[in-house]
């Protein structure tokens, strides 16, 4: 027969300055790795949203990155007459290219102002991407005009409706405010091709083409054919391919996130075991008292196991309650790709808050086993007769 | 006084396990809060080698993936203050298989001559120097990187790239020694400008510079800025060691990452060790009483527990700095392949100090409340307290 979970409930509340400080220190072990999760999914969010499965982009072979790769309008025309690409309402071919560069923009806490990817597209690059423009308008190629990502809008103050930018060969104007859902798009200010890259001097060079293929088998066949194309020399990939490529930049703080969180969690188990054993000690003659109720030593065992896993998910659930605050910080993150930060959200949701969880509990069987061993051994007259 | 000092080390011994459990979580705790420490004085407040004081890197102002024009360097010469200068640009490339770690290392492009006097602390045989100058296709390694990729002299090393749209083929012409170029090899600029295309000849992504003094090398610094502060591009230059600083800020706030952390791991010692001092106060209580009745003042008293805290603080602190010490090398062996500085990662005796001052710190915080509610209890309650 089991001991009912309301002792194990109310011995932790009979203790509760012990309780609490035991939890607390669980549960800030738990944050860090909740908060290092929750860093790492935001950008993966970011990342994940940003990629079509049907777009492809292409690079120079070699280069890696936008940045790096040149693309030249002579190359671009052999890129547009290839088949699969699907075709827009005026019967032309989906492809845009595009020149990317980066730009500086001041930033509040950074004195050395942080670094945003500047991208030339034209109208058909626009209205391939599924971008809203929700305040403002979008720019005109008539004019030395640009629209900026909701989350430079946020984290700017240089960067606001109605300012003008500084770069390239003179001031640009923010004429509005895009807004590409979790996209890193959102990241990103976007000026028209032809005016944008005759300011940088690159009209003979571009950056990379990206084209949106019929479907998903097309994307594939695109892909070979364009890698393997001599003219061109030229690697294609999927876009979604590409950003998700990037959720890398994140590694080392992940890596450093999770040899902390080992470190953490051995100490809070040490420490979850003086707190347990103490309850074991404390309890002894009530130990000795369930066993001649009849209780057996498995069900006392279970008990005081059961105690501790009660003890760390109070821990985990603090932990969880403690970095949903995460969840409306903005923060950002560079990347060795695009030489430029990317600004997202935490993103702490029920899967990451899961691990959390499981990871609180793990805690508490590492602490509690012991202890628990040890009560469930003792004997019952000595059990009773210890003070 | 001394012999409170044994009645305080003897009540560590009098619950055993208690005590090695706190320990062990101490030890743990700051055995990471140590690592962590010594990252964070290795990446920002690291000591400059002599040579590296007399180095300045001069880059595009806006970020180190944007080019600069070549003819910079014969504008930077004439600034005065200025001894030697070279490109530096930074290859990237591919050695066989990148997906190996070990075959991810620095390439450069440099001047050899020029480079040979910038790189002050630098060693390597007379005709090994003579052969980098003259021989265009001649690259030197640094002796750690033909360690462990074992390269000879004479050994044919394959570079493709992917910046730049080129291959090279090099021959090791030399094995150098110098304590701030590890894990690098340096080849001939020219031999790599003859293969680019024309449009990409005359450029450079950094630029190298001795000054005459390390007093000089603010004001070299400013002077270079200011002489292109309003042409296209406009320039920044840094000592090699905020170069390198730069570089890892693109990775995010590491700063307070770290500061964050360390802050976490702090306040759970502080729960942890305090939980479990005010648990070995309250079983002693009654103990209290006694002393009290003997003649104890509540100041010994207080400071008998605060001892004894310290005590266990102490040796956690000790048994942690051991640890951190061998796993700093640990860390260093990973974390060098991600962040320079992290190579030969040691516990520096600031480090020691600034950790055992924090053990100290924890041990007296977390026992004064205990300490003092049972210094202060009345005699009659606490021989009345039942536990």
């Amino acid at each position: 027969m089991a001991i009912p979970i309301s002792y194990n409930v109310r011995n932790l509340i009979v203790r509760k300055t012990t309780t609490i400080m035991t939890a607390i220190g669980i549960a800030m072990t738990v944050a860090v790795l909740l908060a290092v999760l929750g860093l790492v999914s935001g950008l993966r969010t970011a990342f994940a949203a940003t990629g079509d499965p049907l777009h492809v982009l292409i690079l120079r072979k070699g280069g890696n990155a936008e940045l790096t790769s040149i693309m030249t309008p002579a190359n671009f025309q052999i890129i547009k007459s290839f088949p699969g690409i699907a075709t827009g309402p005026d019967g032309q071919p989906m492809a845009s290219m595009e020149m990317v560069t980066v730009i500086n923009l001041p930033a509040t806490d950074n004195p050395e102002g942080s670094n945003i990817t500047l991208r030339a597209i034209s109208q058909r690059g626009m209205a391939m991407r599924k971008v809203k423009v929700t305040e403002g308008r979008l720019f005109t190629g008539a004019a030395r005009e640009v629209v900026i990502g909701k989350n430079i809008a946020k984290r700017y103050p240089a960067a606001q409706l109605g300012k003008s930018l500084r770069f390239g060969k003179g001031y640009w104007k923010i004429v509005g405010v895009m807004d590409a859902g979790d996209s890193a798009v959102n990241s990103e200010i976007w000026g028209d091709a032809a005016q944008v890259a005759g300011d940088f001097n690159r009209s003979e060079a571009y950056s990379s083409a990206l084209v949106q293929a019929t479907d998903e088998v097309t994307a594939a066949a695109l892909i070979k054919s364009f890698s393997a194309d001599r003219r061109l020399n030229v690697d294609a990939m999927s876009e979604s391919d590409y950003y998700t490529a990037q959720t890398g930049s994140a590694n080392p703080v992940q890596f450093l996130g999770f040899f902390v969180c080992i470190i953490m969690a051995i100490g809070s188990a040490f420490a979850a075991m003086n707190t347990m054993y103490a309850a074991v000690a404390r309890r002894a003659k009530e130990v000795g008292t369930l066993r001649v109720l009849g209780f057996t030593k498995g069900s006392i065992l279970f008990s005081f196991f059961l105690e501790s896993m009660l003890l760390s998910l109070i821990g985990g659930i603090l932990a969880c309650v403690l970095v949903l605050p995460l969840n409306s910080i903005t923060t950002s993150m560079g990347s060795f790709t695009t030489f430029s930060e990317t600004t997202f959200n935490f993103h702490v949701g029920p899967d990451v808050m899961a691990v959390g969880i499981v990871f609180s509990l793990i805690l508490g069987a590492l602490g509690g086993f012991l202890p628990a061993r040890q009560a469930a051994k003792k004997e019952i007259l000595t059990a009773l007769r210890e003070v | 006084m001394f012999r409170y000092f044994s009645l305080a080390f003897r009540n560590t011994l009098r619950n055993r396990r208690r005590s090695a459990l706190t320990i062990s979580s101490m030890a743990v705790s700051l055995c990471l809060l140590g690592v962590l420490i010594a990252i964070y004085h290795a990446m920002f407040y690291a000591d400059q080698t002599p040579g590296s004081a007399l180095r300045l890197v001069v880059r595009h102002k806006v970020s180190i993936a944007l080019v600069m024009p070549d003819a910079y360097i014969e504008k930077i010469r004439t600034v005065p203050g200025v001894k030697e200068i070279s490109p530096w640009n930074w290859f990237g490339g591919t050695y066989k298989d990148s997906r190996e770690t070990k075959n991810l290392f620095a390439r450069f492009g440099v001047d050899p001559k020029p480079f040979l006097t910038i790189r002050t602390q630098l060693e390597m045989p007379n005709d090994q120097r003579a052969a980098f100058i003259h021989d265009q296709t001649g690259c030197v390694v640094s002796d750690d990187l033909a360690k462990k990729l074992n390269f000879k002299v004479g050994d044919r090393i394959h570079l493709v790239g992917d910046i730049y749209p080129v291959t090279l083929d090099l021959k090791v012409v030399g094995i150098f020694k110098d304590p701030d170029a590890k894990g690098s090899l340096f080849f001939n600029m020219k031999y790599l400008r003859e293969a680019l295309p024309k449009s990409r000849q005359a450029l450079d992504s950094t630029i190298a510079v001795l000054v005459d003094s390390p007093e000089d090398a603010p004001r070299v610094a400013k002077a270079i800025d200011d002489m292109f502060a309003e042409s296209n591009p406009p320039t920044k230059t840094e000592s090699e060691q905020e170069f390198v600083l730069s570089f890892l800020s693109l990775l995010g706030n590491v700063k307070l990452f770290l500061l964050s952390i360390c802050a976490a791991v702090t306040f759970t010692i502080l729960l942890v060790s305090g939980n479990t001092i005010a648990m070995s106060v309250r079983e002693r209580i009654r103990e209290v009483g006694v002393l009290k009745t003997l003649g104890f003042t509540n100041d010994l008293i207080l400071g008998m527990i605060i001892l004894e805290a310290l005590t266990i603080a102490l040796i956690g602190a000790v048994i942690g700095l051991v640890l951190a010490s061998v796993l700093a090398v640990g860390v260093g062996k990973v974390g060098e392949n991600v962040v320079g500085q992290l190579h030969n990662l040691s516990l520096t005796p600031i480090t020691t100090v600034l950790c055992l001052v924090i053990a100290l710190m924890i041990g007296l915080i977390s026992s004064f409340i205990p300490a003092w509610n049972a210094a202060r209890t009345n005699i009659l309650d606490s021989l009345r307290y039942s536990g």
